[in-house]
C-alpha cells in the first residue's frame, strides 16, 4: 500500500490540501451528492428506529438485581438477572459446584496460552513444550483423581472450558495431520495423492453435522466388541478429523506459494525429501499461512457449538440447559444474547489478531 | 546429436535398489495403500461382527416400508403411510429449498453491504461494517435459536399478528404470505420459461452486434420488461383463470396463502444474516482488487459511473470473487443441515428420525453424505464452469 502511493506520486503536483474542519468533512463524508444525502438521511433514520429502542432495552429499563421471575416479568426491559442467577450453568455446566475453580483455572490456561502463541517473542520451541505443559494441566485439573483433586467423569465437563478445550485441542491435533495431508496432496506419488484428495474433498463436501452423527453411531460399531469410547472423546476425534482437511487445504495454498527454485535450490543441496520440507519448504509455507489457519480457528470456536446436536454439554448445550428452568422461563433472549457475546469477543478478538499479523508479515515479506 | 559410428549409449539397466527413487517411490506407496486398506478392512470387519451381534441387517429395504412420522413441511405431497424413501426424499427438497433462496438472498443482501462497506458515506461504511463484524463473529447455530426464540416467543399469536403488507402476516406461526392460484399458475409458469430463452438468445445477438458494431444493446431493460412482459402475455391469451389467495384468521390459525413456518423462516434469516456477512467481505475484496489505474483510465475514457463499475471493474472483480463465493455457495448448503438443531424437516433431521426408528446407522449416514456430496459436487462443477468462462484468456 505504502509503495503504491510513493511511487505514484513523485513528480505530480499536489492539490491543495482541503482544510480539516468539521463542515468539510461531513460534506465530503456525507453529502457529497443528492445520493449519498439520501443514504445519511436514511442511515440516520434507521439508527433513529432502532439505537434508542436498544439501548432502552439492555440497559435502562433492565434489570440485574430481581431476585425472581416474577419481579422480572414486570420491567419492559432485559432482565439480566437470569445471567446472574444462571452464569455458573452456563460458564461451567454440570461440574461439581464446589469444584468449579478447577475449569475456571483451566479456562485461563487455555486463554493464556492461546495470548502467549500470538506474541511473536515466543514463536519458536518454547512454544510447543508450553502447549504440552498447559494441555497436560488443563487435563489433570479437568479429570482430576490426582494431587488429591476428586475425579470429576468427562461427562459432567461443560460450558466454556469444554468449547475451548474442544476447539484448541481441535486445532492442535488436526495441525500435525492437515500439514500432512497437505504434503500428501502436493506428491508426486499417484498413490498417496489420491487417497490425500479423497479424504480431504470427501470431508470438505460434507457438513460437520454429519461426521458428529457418525462419531455418535457409527464409531462404536466400527471399534471391536468391548471397547467403547466416551462420547466427548468421540466428538473430538471428529473435529480434529473435520479440521484436518480444511487445514490441509490452507496449508496446499501456502506450499503452492513456495517458487520453484526453493525446491529446486534444496534438492541441489542434496537434501532428502524431509530435510527439504522441515528446514526449508515449510517454515516458509506455514509462516504464509499463519493468518488463514487464524481464520480457521475462529470458524473451529465457532463450530463447536455444532456438539449440542449430539448432546454435548458445551457453551450452547449449557445455555440451553439454564432455559429449561421452567422457574425462568421466557429469557432464552438475553441468554442467547449472553453467550453471543462471549463468542465475539472472542471470534472478533483473534480477527483482529489475524489482521494487524497479515500486515505485519505481509511486510516483511516485501523485497 | 550422437554420431552415427558410435553405437547409442544403453541407459543402465535399473537394479532394485532403495536407493532409486522409483523403486522408493513405488514401495512407499504400496505401503500407504496396504496401511489404509488394512485399516478399512478391520472397521468393515468389526461393522459386519458387531452388527450380527445386534441382529442388524444391513442394506437398503428398509426404504420401501413405511415410515410412519409427520413432516411438518412437505413440498410435495405425502402422509406417515408414505414410505421411507419419500420421507427422505421431502427431506432432500427441503434442503435444497431452504439453501437456493438463502442463497439467491444472501448473494443480494451480500452485495449490497459489501458495496456499502466501500461507499463513499461515512455513515453507511461504519453501519455496514459492524453488521459484517457482528455477525461473521457469533456461531451460526446461535443465530438460528436466537432467530427461532425471537419468532417462536416474543411474537405475538396469530390473533394479534403484526401486518406490515396488506395480505402479510408476521405471528408466532410463521410468515404467511399470498399466493397466486388457480390453472393460469402452469401459463406463467411457461410464460416465464420463455421470457428466460428469450433473454439468452437475446443476449447472444445483442453481444454479436457489438462485437460488430461497437453497439451497446439496453440489455438489462430489455431483460426486466421481458420477464414482466412475457408471462403475463402468455397468461392473457391462454385465457385461464388466476387469483390472489389471501391468508386469513380462521379461529386460531391462519387458513390460505403460503406460509414461511417459525423453523423454515428462523433457518433462512439466520443463513442468509450469517453468509450474507462473508459475502460482503468477499464482494469487497473483490472490488477493492481491482487497481486505481482501472478506474482513473475508464474516468478518462469518459464512461458514467455506472457504466465503470458494469464495464470496466466487475467483469475483473468477479474474477476474485468467484472461487470464494463459491465456497460460500457450499458452505450455505453444508450448513443449512443446522436445521435438525431447530426442528425443520430438512435431510438430516428426517434421516436422524428414520435411523431412530430402523437402527440402520450406517445407511442412514452414507446417504446424508452421499446427498450432500451431490449437491456440493454440482455446485462447484457450475461454478468452475462459470469461473472459466468469465477467467481472464491470455493471449
Amino acid at each position: 500500500m505504502t509503495s503504491q502511493a510513493t511511487v505514484s506520486t513523485p513528480s505530480t503536483e499536489l492539490a491543495p490540501p482541503v482544510r480539516a474542519s468539521v463542515w468539510n468533512w461531513l460534506r465530503s463524508q456525507l453529502f457529497s451528492s443528492p445520493f449519498n444525502t439520501l443514504l445519511t438521511i436514511l442511515s440516520v433514520w434507521l439508527l433513529f428506529a432502532t439505537v434508542p429502542a436498544m439501548v432502552d432495552w439492555f440497559l435502562i429499563s433492565s434489570t440485574a438485581t430481581a431476585k425472581t421471575a416474577q419481579e422480572c416479568r414486570a420491567v419492559t426491559g432485559a432482565c439480566w438477572s437470569m445471567i446472574v442467577e444462571k452464569h455458573r450453568l452456563i460458564l461451567f455446566g454440570v461440574y461439581p459446584y464446589e469444584e468449579q475453580w478447577r475449569p475456571l483455572l483451566a479456562t485461563l490456561i487455555l486463554l493464556s496460552v492461546i495470548i502467549l502463541s500470538g506474541v511473536r517473542r515466543f514463536w519458536n520451541i518454547s512454544l510447543p513444550i508450553l502447549w504440552i505443559a498447559a494441555l497436560s494441566s488443563v487435563a489433570v485439573l479437568m479429570w482430576g483423581g490426582v494431587f488429591g483433586l476428586t475425579h470429576v467423569e468427562n461427562s459432567r465437563w461443560g460450558g466454556l472450558p469444554l468449547t475451548l478445550i474442544l476447539s484448541t485441542f481441535g486445532i492442535a491435533l488436526a495441525f500435525p495431520l492437515g500439514v500432512l495431508l497437505a504434503l500428501g496432496r502436493r506428491s508426486n506419488m499417484p498413490a498417496i495423492k489420491t487417497l490425500c484428495v479423497v479424504y480431504i474433498e470427501l470431508i470438505r463436501g460434507v457438513p460437520l453435522i454429519s461426521l458428529l452423527f457418525m462419531s455418535a453411531v457409527m464409531l462404536p460399531l466400527f471399534l471391536p466388541e468391548g471397547i467403547t469410547i466416551d462420547k466427548l472423546l468421540r466428538a473430538q476425534v471428529a473435529i480434529i478429523l473435520f479440521a484436518a482437511a480444511y487445514m490441509a487445504e490452507t496449508v496446499r495454498g501456502g506450499l503452492q506459494a513456495i517458487p520453484k527454485g526453493q525446491f529446486e535450490g534444496a534438492d541441489s543441496l542434496g537434501l532428502t525429501y524431509w530435510q527439504q520440507m522441515r528446514l526449508i519448504v515449510l517454515p516458509q509455507a506455514l509462516k504464509i499461512v499463519i493468518p488463514p489457519l487464524v481464520g480457521l480457528f475462529i470458524a473451529l470456536f465457532k463450530d463447536t457449538s455444532l456438539v449440542v446436536i449430539i448432546g454435548i454439554f458445551d457453551l450452547t448445550q449449557a445455555a440451553k440447559a439454564a432455559l429449561v428452568d421452567r422457574a425462568w422461563s421466557g429469557f432464552s433472549v438475553e441468554v442467547y444474547i449472553f453467550i453471543s457475546a462471549i463468542y465475539f469477543v472472542f471470534c472478533y478478538s483473534m480477527s483482529k489478531y489475524s489482521q494487524s499479523l497479515e500486515k505485519r508479515l505481509a511486510t516483511e515479506h516485501q523485497r | 546429436m550422437n554420431h552415427p559410428d558410435t553405437p547409442p549409449v544403453q541407459p543402465p539397466r535399473r537394479r532394485l535398489s532403495w536407493n532409486d527413487p522409483g523403486v522408493r517411490s513405488v514401495i512407499y506407496q504400496i505401503l500407504a495403500v496396504a496401511i489404509v486398506g488394512g485399516i478399512g478392512w478391520y472397521l468393515v470387519h468389526n461393522t459386519m461382527h458387531n452388527l450380527s451381534v445386534r441382529n442388524i441387517t444391513t442394506g437398503f429395504g428398509f426404504l420401501s416400508r413405511e415410515a410412519g412420522f409427520a413432516i411438518g413441511e412437505t413440498p410435495i405431497s405425502y402422509t406417515p403411510a408414505d414410505t421411507y424413501a419419500r420421507a427422505i426424499s421431502v427431506g432432500l427438497l427441503n434442503t435444497l429449498r431452504v439453501a437456493l433462496i438463502g442463497i439467491v438472498l444472501a448473494t443480494l443482501l451480500g452485495t449490497i453491504i459489501g458495496i456499502a462497506r466501500l461507499s463513499k458515506n461515512w455513515l453507511i461504511r461504519k453501519i455496514s461494517s459492524v453488521y459484517v463484524e457482528v455477525m461473521r463473529n457469533i456461531p451460526l447455530l446461535l443465530q438460528l435459536f436466537f432467530w427461532y426464540a425471537i419468532i417462536s416467543e416474543t411474537m405475538p399469536g396469530p390473533r394479534k399478528a403484526y401486518h406490515p403488507l396488506p395480505g402479510v402476516f408476521v405471528s408466532n406461526r410463521g410468515i404467511q404470505m399470498p399466493t397466486l392460484e388457480g390453472d393460469g399458475l402452469a401459463w406463467l409458469l411457461a410464460g416465464v420459461l420463455l421470457a428466460i430463452l428469450a433473454i439468452i438468445g437475446l443476449s447472444r445477438w445483442a453481444r454479436q452486434r457489438q462485437a460488430r458494431t461497437g453497439q451497446i444493446f439496453p440489455m438489462i431493460r430489455w431483460a426486466l420488461g421481458l420477464l414482466l412482459v412475457t408471462p403475463a402475455a402468455v397468461w392473457w391469451f391462454s385465457g385461464t383463470s388466476l387469483s390472489l389467495e389471501v391468508p386469513e384468521l380462521k379461529g386460531f390459525n391462519f387458513v390460505g396463502g403460503m406460509v414461511f413456518t417459525p423453523e423454515f423462516a428462523a433457518l433462512l434469516f439466520g443463513l442468509v444474516i450469517y453468509t450474507s456477512g462473508f459475502i460482503a467481505e468477499v464482494v469487497r475484496s473483490g472490488i477493492q482488487s481491482v487497481g486505481r489505474g482501472q478506474w482513473e483510465a475508464a474516468d478518462a475514457v469518459g464512461l458514467k459511473n455506472a457504466l465503470v463499475l458494469r464495464l470496466v471493474v466487475l467483469p475483473q472483480a468477479l474474477r476474485v470473487i468467484i472461487p470464494p463465493m463459491t465456497s460460500q455457495y457450499l458452505n450455505i448448503t453444508k450448513n443449512s443441515s443446522l436445521a435438525v438443531a431447530i426442528g425443520y424437516p430438512d435431510i438430516v433431521s428426517i434421516i436422524n428420525t428414520t435411523l431412530n426408528q430402523t437402527g440402520q446407522a450406517i445407511e442412514g449416514i452414507l446417504m446424508i453424505m452421499a446427498a450432500y456430496l451431490t449437491v456440493s459436487l454440482s455446485i462447484s462443477v457450475f461454478m468452475n464452469w462459470y469461473n472459466k468462462r468469465i477467467a481472464l484468456v491470455e493471449r
